[in-house]
């Protein structure tokens, strides 16, 4: 049955696209139903995988050359069904929340057509058996992030993000498909299970390298250093779609392809270790980012960054149970958390914190569900993000030194930050008029509460109250897993979310000064100048290049060109009035010329 | 039983209507769609003549690819000369458009 399960929002996608003018309202209960049909889907799918083990469904062949024969089929095994109750629970309440925050938007199909097919992309995504599969639909959710993020593209500044979201994660696209065919070459096989039995003697460095070009996709898809710069800039798109793109979608791609060719970087150990150090340096650099940035949706958004960043840590670090655990438990609340900027952001009309404020009192319970959210995020227990967070730090303590003392500061950042905000947002006074706020309709809140329900109890089946459920789900074969308890680890972790959170209390809400970080503050404020040094470095040369070839163009080719024809000119005026410059006559005489010659060439044939 | 005839015979009605799309279009897209038609028509003999005729392995389906792909190459010229049709005159109909002369 998994096989049908990206044919629901597929579906959906079609009905809209076709018919959405006439459906109008009712495309949003199209899109919604179809992913709901594909939510219990998986859920039985969920159900079989646990009572017959994984399975993998051959569905066909595509081409076949040289005895190499591309089969194509879907795999079913505890990551993928994951993901697919993941990404369809995320979907179908981001779906309904879009009905009220999207209403009145006057292209309400096109744009429930859109999300459906990048749900329906990402199923086939996380289903995928093999890396062409994978690449299509990779490809697939790559343009409907470009077609959402531009959605509202009479503004510049929405076109250009998606503009630049498309092309950032191009080059890791590129990127990725080089590796792809590396592999290729390597193992004469695209399929994930061969990558189990792959055998790197004699060939390291290029399976190293194919294994880092591999990775280098997933750095474009989820957003990490040196390719993150247009996640944030995705903002401009409706917030709904930064939920889904932030949370079950796009971003989660690039760690679903990391953990799902797992074996290939176990293999490399130095190409694992260069997965955990660009997740340290994306973690650490967005998170001081979020501190101090002003925009609630961008705080949100280089959040993400920092929390991708942190479950590539995890992975890096051979810690596979617990990168996935927080992909799983991110996914939830970090869609919660957008939503209810949404939430904020509908009932003010302003994106900027330092506007806000006091808010709580007006939207009760957005006010509450974006607590839980931050709470979650921030890695208080028992919510989802504490026991996750708590993996990977676990998995880095006993990796790597270093990394873990980069995840232990981003955790203390990552609770400052979000603290920040809900101080900012929703307490203290208001910084501006506030009294037309209201709360959100009640399909927008309603996602809101099955979210944080979520946030609150998604991370027990990963924690040692259930037994590590969750980490013998996800690595049968380990036999009886023996999942340690650090308590040292735990404490420590609760210790940095509220040094974090108390202090930003003193900071945001007693007032308390903090040391001057004048050129800190300005180099966190811009982002560490990484836009401004993609500008001199990629950007200018590019222009100045074009520029020099502009000119040789116009002034020497164009030369000779303009020579030659006005010789020709003079000659030419002889045959002019055939020309009568319609190229369908032109068409006409091609065709009966044609016709005429094959008539000739049969008379021949039949005389002789 | 589908037999090589039909396909050619799929094939000639395709390319037929491509060719009368090409003729008659007043609109650009609408020929450039045609012209879509036309090549796609060719593909499937290629395909179907590679099954049937049992050529070596893969060459029709490969001819097929180049020619998807260069079709593709294709397209995006003429939308280019569309696009140039178009702020030249504002409008996409190509029996406006005789500047092309002498």
């Amino acid at each position: 049955m998994a096989q049908f399960i990206p044919l629901f929002p597929f579906l959906a996608f079609v009905i809209n696209i076709f018919f959405g003018k006439r459906l109008n309202q009712a495309s949003a209960w199209v899109s919604i139903v179809a992913s709901g049909m594909a939510m219990l889907v998986s859920i039985q799918t969920f159900f079989e995988q646990q009572a017959h083990q994984n399975g993998s469904i051959v569905l066909g062949e595509w081409l076949s050359l040289y005895g190499v024969p591309l089969k194509f089929g879907v795999t079913v095994d505890a990551l993928s069904v994951m993901m697919l109750l993941v990404v369809t629970i995320v979907a179908t309440l981001i779906k309904i929340y879009s009905v009220g925050y999207m209403h009145g938007d006057p292209r309400y199909s096109r744009y429930f057509a859109y999300i459906s097919l990048f749900t329906a992309s990402m199923l086939g995504l996380v289903l995928a058996d093999n890396f062409i599969l994978l690449y299509i639909f990779w490809e697939g959710v790559g343009l409907c992030s470009y077609l959402l993020i531009a959605f509202w593209f009479e503004r510049p500044a929405a076109a250009k993000a998606g503009l630049k979201a498309f092309i950032t994660t191009r080059i890791g696209d590129t990127g990725f498909l080089i590796g792809i065919f590396l592999l290729l070459s390597l193992t004469h096989s695209l399929r994930f299970s061969d990558l189990a039995h792959v055998n790197v003697a004699g060939n390291e460095t290029f399976f190293m390298v194919a294994a880092l070009l591999i990775f280098f996709g997933a750095v474009g898809k989820s957003a990490q250093f040196p390719l993150h710069v247009w996640l944030p800039d995705a903002m401009e798109g409706p917030t709904a779609i930064s939920a889904l793109i932030h949370a079950a979608t796009m971003v989660a791609a690039g760690v679903y392809l990391v953990a799902r060719t797992f074996p290939l970087f176990l293999a490399n150990p130095a190409a694992l270790e260069f997965v955990g150090i660009i997740g340290g340096i994306s973690a650490l650099m967005a998170a001081s980012i979020a501190t101090v940035n002003n925009d609630i949706k961008r705080v949100l958004a280089y959040s993400t960054v920092s929390q991708l960043g942190l479950m590539m840590l995890g992975l890096g670090v051979g810690g596979y149970a617990a990168g996935t655990f927080h992909l799983m438990t991110h996914a939830f609340f970090k869609a919660l958390l957008f939503l209810c900027a949404g939430s904020v952001i509908h009932a003010v009309h302003s994106q900027d914190i330092r506007t806000m404020g006091g808010l709580f009192a007006k939207m009760k319970i957005t006010g509450m569900t974006f607590i839980i959210g931050a709470l979650a995020l921030a890695g208080v227990p028992p919510l989802a993000g504490f026991w996750s967070k708590d993996e990977i730090l676990l998995s880095a303590y006993h990796g790597h030194q270093g990394l873990f003392m980069v995840a232990v500061l981003t955790s203390f950042l990552t609770a400052f930050y979000m603290a920040r905000l809900i101080f900012l947002v929703l307490f203290g006074k208001p910084r501006s008029d506030i009294s037309h706020a209201h709360e959100s309709p009640v399909s927008m809140t309603f996602p809101l509460i099955v979210l944080s329900v979520f946030a609150i109890f998604v991370g027990l089946i990963g924690s040692p109250l259930a037994g590590h459920a969750f980490q013998a789900f996800i690595l049968p074969h380990e036999g009886a897993h023996e999942v340690e308890i650090n308590s040292m680890i735990m404490w420590l972790s609760v210790l940095i979310a509220l040094t974090g959170i108390v202090l930003a209390f003193l900071v945001y809400m007693k007032g308390l000064k903090l040391p001057a970080f004048g050129g800190l503050y300005r180099l966190l404020l811009n982002k560490y100048y990484v836009d401004e040094i993609y500008q001199e470095i990629f950007v200018k040369p590019a222009l100045a290049v074009c520029r020099g070839a502009f000119g040789f163009d116009f002034r020497f080719i164009d030369g000779i060109v303009n020579g030659t024809a006005s010789c020709v000119q003079r000659l030419s005026a002889i045959f002019r009035p055939l020309q009568t410059g319609l190229v369908q006559n032109y068409l006409l005489f091609q065709v009966v010329g044609i016709i005429i010659f094959i008539l000739i060439l049969g008379g021949l044939c039949f005389r002789f | 039983m589908i037999s090589l005839n039909h396909y050619m015979f799929l094939s000639a009605i395709l390319f037929c209507i491509g060719v009368f799309g090409v003729l008659t279009r007043r609109n650009a897209i609408g020929i450039l769609i045609s012209i879509e038609l036309i090549l796609n028509a060719a593909n499937i003999n290629l395909v179907a003549f590679q099954r049937y005729l049992g050529t070596p392995d893969g060459l029709g389906q490969i001819f097929a690819l180049f020619v998807v792909a260069i079709a593709a190459a294709g397209s995006v010229v003429g939308l280019v000369l569309v696009i140039a049709i178009y702020r030249n005159g504002k409008n996409i109909f190509v029996d406006n458009f005789n500047l092309m002369k002498w």
